[in-house]
């Protein structure tokens, strides 16, 4: 046996070995073939990775072969948790980046002379930096982290592969890295949440499989007869976006050196391929896989088991079956056909049900349990994340039928509503799993301190609360003064009276933000003091579950 | 059926989530690559010329498509406000489409033509001067940036490859053509004309003899933006259609 598992060990090293020199191979041909300075860069970045990364598996892969030799070797067992470390502290870092962008942008809006006429921090630059930055880099780390916790625990298996977690985890990072400076430099396809040129596209790919090879491979080793509902919801998270990033991304490079492709789609089918891609970027990325985190993290902070087994089947399979349909909502009134248009409008409405019926699963969980909300912060954030996710599965069915959207369309609603989805329900979500599983990883007794998630928890409330009444106001006044007309027939308003209108609700929002980012920080603070093994301050006032498992009390029976 | 089949079976589990997850794309998706009437057919469409296309990189590349749609909707108040309601087939050559779907500016399908050259480039350098009131970033920088022809012409190879009808003799006179757009009354003018009808050919930046720079382009391409279909005799009824 242990000649086996050796034997395999270094065939893994000698792939990972093959794989980082490949790589390096790649980056080294876009630095030094590419005229193109912004992709030269980013080949000196995968060159410098794939470089770091081969030395560390070699390295490595020695020093457990003279602890062999010497017989003082000891296999790695039990949970495989460096990657999810890796990617929980990423998460933090990159929301606050992806928040403080937020914040730049809310007040390039309210104060166009911050764009400092400047190319690479102007606000169509910086826009889709800051949503990739929240919806890829800060949430997608939440659930590559969050996934990999769960499907171990769930399975009661350790992660599959040796280095392929890492490989997820980093290479992630990296092709974030790619992507965001992209923007900045001007390298995009300007399809929105799909902004990465085909290298980052491709690289993205590769990493995302490898996800699903050591997702699935774990499932394989699991000791429990069944697959746990929370990793259901992860499964199709990750499938159908490989799906939906394969088809909308689908691309001509210009040359392999070149930077830029073309879209194979045009027009009205590149329309709707990208919507069904960016709505559904909403339905499994921000949806799917943050319900695995509701299913697995409130149980488990309440210490009940979910409300009900049926609700969940029922809730997943709805779910993702209606979820894909709704696209062409955001395309109605335009030249896509009619009958497309009303098939996305009546699936959206049809998608109420199962959004609520997930919603009632889950709040439903803390029967029994109701008094928690109030002495835990951190059950407080999860279960409020889930009441903004029934809100704003309530207000998108009801913008997607065609008379409101015709209002609602193309005004700051939108993004009012994306932000309490975003901010409410996937931002709050998240904290509340980021401060259970941090104790859990680095083995500590709680939080560093509960009185600081509190504070966490009331500050971006209120944020949210400013932020989406102020997008409300907004979007619903501008939507009012496109079509107001006057006593004689014309319209009312100029285009421009209508930006201006808009000023104080700009300056609000930005308030918001503001404070949204204040109560990430604080998050940062007391993440960084409790791994960094600082006694709580206020242990007394934690739940038991917030220690890691192994230093729990057990409750008196 | 039992559920306990899909949940003790991670493969199954996974072909179940792929059968659900794709029927709304079949038959949502699929349908517009086949059913006649998506892109009803409409005198006057032609692809950009190249100097036009680069402006058009140059919209992609700064993200305007973050602040400004290009779809007028079936609406009313906003046929009034910006003109005809878009077409399928005005954006048949968009690769990628650039419909948007945010206002904070006002909407650019049929923004050519509206208001001159200078407007736009003194727009460009500092909206302010123009419209005080507007919040956009100014993009004074494309006044010093030059068109790299060969990059263009790379473009307008790709393009063709996936579907844009590039004649040879287009891709062929791709430099020419980008010199002849900005430079008025001349023989190659004429030639571009030919191959392109309708083009604008001006020196847009307001410099001539000053090499095609990256706002020659941008203006060229918002000055074509819904000029191509002519709807002083275009019938939504008539034989513009089938």
């Amino acid at each position: 046996m242990a000649d086996t598992r050796e034997g395999l060990e270094a065939f893994g090293d000698v792939l990972a070995v093959l794989a980082a020199a490949l790589f390096a191979l790649v980056g080294a041909v876009w630095f030094f073939g590419s005229s193109d300075p912004a992709m030269s860069f980013h080949g000196l970045l995968m060159l410098i990775g794939s470089v770091l990364a081969g030395i560390y598996v070699l390295n490595t892969a020695f020093r457990e072969k003279a602890a062999r030799a010497i017989g003082n070797y000891e296999p790695p067992e039990g949970y495989f948790d460096g990657p999810i470390k890796v990617a929980t502290v990423a998460a933090v870092i990159w929301g606050i980046a992806g928040f403080l962008v937020g914040v730049v942008l809310a007040l390039q809006l309210a104060y166009p002379a911050l764009n400092f006429d400047l190319p690479w921090i102007s606000f169509g630059r910086l826009r889709p930096l800051h949503t990739s930055a929240v919806i890829f880099a800060f949430g997608g780390n939440v659930l590559i982290g969050t996934s990999f916790y769960v499907v171990q625990r769930t399975s009661h298996a350790r992660l599959a592969g040796r280095w392929s977690p890492w490989f997820v985890v980093w290479g992630y990072q990296l092709f974030i890295a790619i992507a965001g400076t992209g923007y900045l430099l001007g390298i995009t396809q300007a399809k929105e949440y799909a902004e990465p040129e085909w290298y980052a596209d491709l690289f993205l790919t590769i990493i995302w499989v490898t996800y699903l090879l050591v997702f699935l491979g774990t499932l394989w080793r699991r000791k429990e007869p069944h697959i746990y509902v929370a990793n259901w919801f992860y499964l199709a998270f990750i499938v159908t976006i490989a799906m939906l990033h394969l088809v909308n991304n689908a691309a001509l490079p210009v040359s392999f050196t070149s930077p830029s492709s073309v879209i194979l789609w045009s027009g009205v089918q590149d329309a709707m391929t990208q919507w069904w891609y960016g709505h559904n970027a909403v339905g499994f990325f921000l949806t799917a896989g943050f319900l695995g985190i509701m299913y697995y993290f409130i149980p488990k902070r309440v210490e009940r088991p979910v409300y009900s087994y049926r609700l969940s089947i029922v809730h997943f399979w709805t779910l993702i079956f209606l979820y894909i349909w709704a696209g062409p909502h955001h395309l109605h009134y335009t030249a896509l056909p009619d009958w497309a248009q009303t098939l996305g409008m009546t699936f959206s409405i049809m998608l109420w049900m199962p959004s609520w019926g997930g919603m009632i699963n889950g709040l439903m969980t803390l029967s029994g349990a109701w008094d928690k909300l109030r002495t835990d912060a951190v059950v407080r954030l999860l279960v409020v994340s889930v009441a903004f996710y029934g809100m704003s599965t309530f207000e998108g069915p009801l913008m997607s039928i065609k008379a409101v959207n015709s209002l609602s369309h193309y005004t700051d609603w939108t993004i009012g509503h994306v932000h309490s989805g975003a901010l409410g329900w996937v931002a709050m979500v998240s904290f509340g799993a980021i401060y259970c599983l941090v104790p859990w990883l680095w083995n500590r007794k709680g939080l560093y301190s509960m009185r600081l998630v509190e504070w966490h928890f009331w500050i971006s409330t209120l944020g949210i609360l400013l932020y989406i009444t102020a997008m409300w106001v907004s979007g619903i006044t501008q939507g009012l003064m496109w079509r107001a007309y006057d006593s004689l027939g014309f319209l009312q308003y100029s285009f421009i009276e209508t930006v201006e209108a808009m000023h104080p609700y700009y300056v609000i929002r930005a308030i918001g933000g503001i404070l949204f980012l204040s109560g990430s920080l604080i998050m940062a603070y007391n993440v960084w003091r409790t791994i960094r093994g600082d006694e709580p301050v206020d242990i007394a006032e934690q739940p038991r579950v917030a220690a890691a498992p192994g230093l729990r009390v057990q409750p008196a029976e | 059926m039992k559920h306990e089949v899909f949940e003790k079976n991670s493969i199954i589990l996974l072909v179940g989530i792929l059968v659900v997850v794709s029927i709304g794309g079949l038959f949502q998706i699929a349908p517009l690559f086949w059913v006649d009437s998506t892109i009803e057919k409409v005198k006057g469409m032609r692809p950009y010329t190249p100097l036009e296309q680069a402006g058009r990189d140059v919209y992609v590349r700064e993200g305007c498509y973050n602040c400004h749609s290009q779809m007028v909707r079936t609406l009313r108040d906003e046929v009034e406000r910006y003109g005809h309601y878009s077409l399928a087939a005005e954006s048949m050559y968009d690769h990628p489409f650039q419909w948007g779907s945010k206002r904070t500016g006002p909407d650019l399908a049929r923004v050519g033509g509206k208001y001159s050259d200078q407007w736009h480039v003194e727009h460009m350098i500092n909206p302010r001067s123009v419209v005080p009131e507007s919040i956009m970033p100014s993009y004074s920088w494309l006044m010093s940036r030059q068109l790299d022809p060969a990059t263009v012409e790379a473009r307008l190879k790709t393009l063709r490859a996936v579907g844009v009808p590039y004649t040879e003799e287009m891709i062929a006179s791709v430099r020419a053509d980008i010199a002849a757009q900005i430079n008025p009354d001349s023989r190659p003018s004429r030639e571009l004309l030919k191959r392109y009808p309708k083009a604008k050919v001006a020196k847009f930046d307001g410099r001539p003899g000053v090499p095609p720079t990256e706002m020659d382009a941008l203006v060229a391409y918002l000055q074509i933006l819904g000029q191509l279909v002519d709807f002083a005799t275009f019938d939504a009824a008539g034989p513009n259609l089938r």
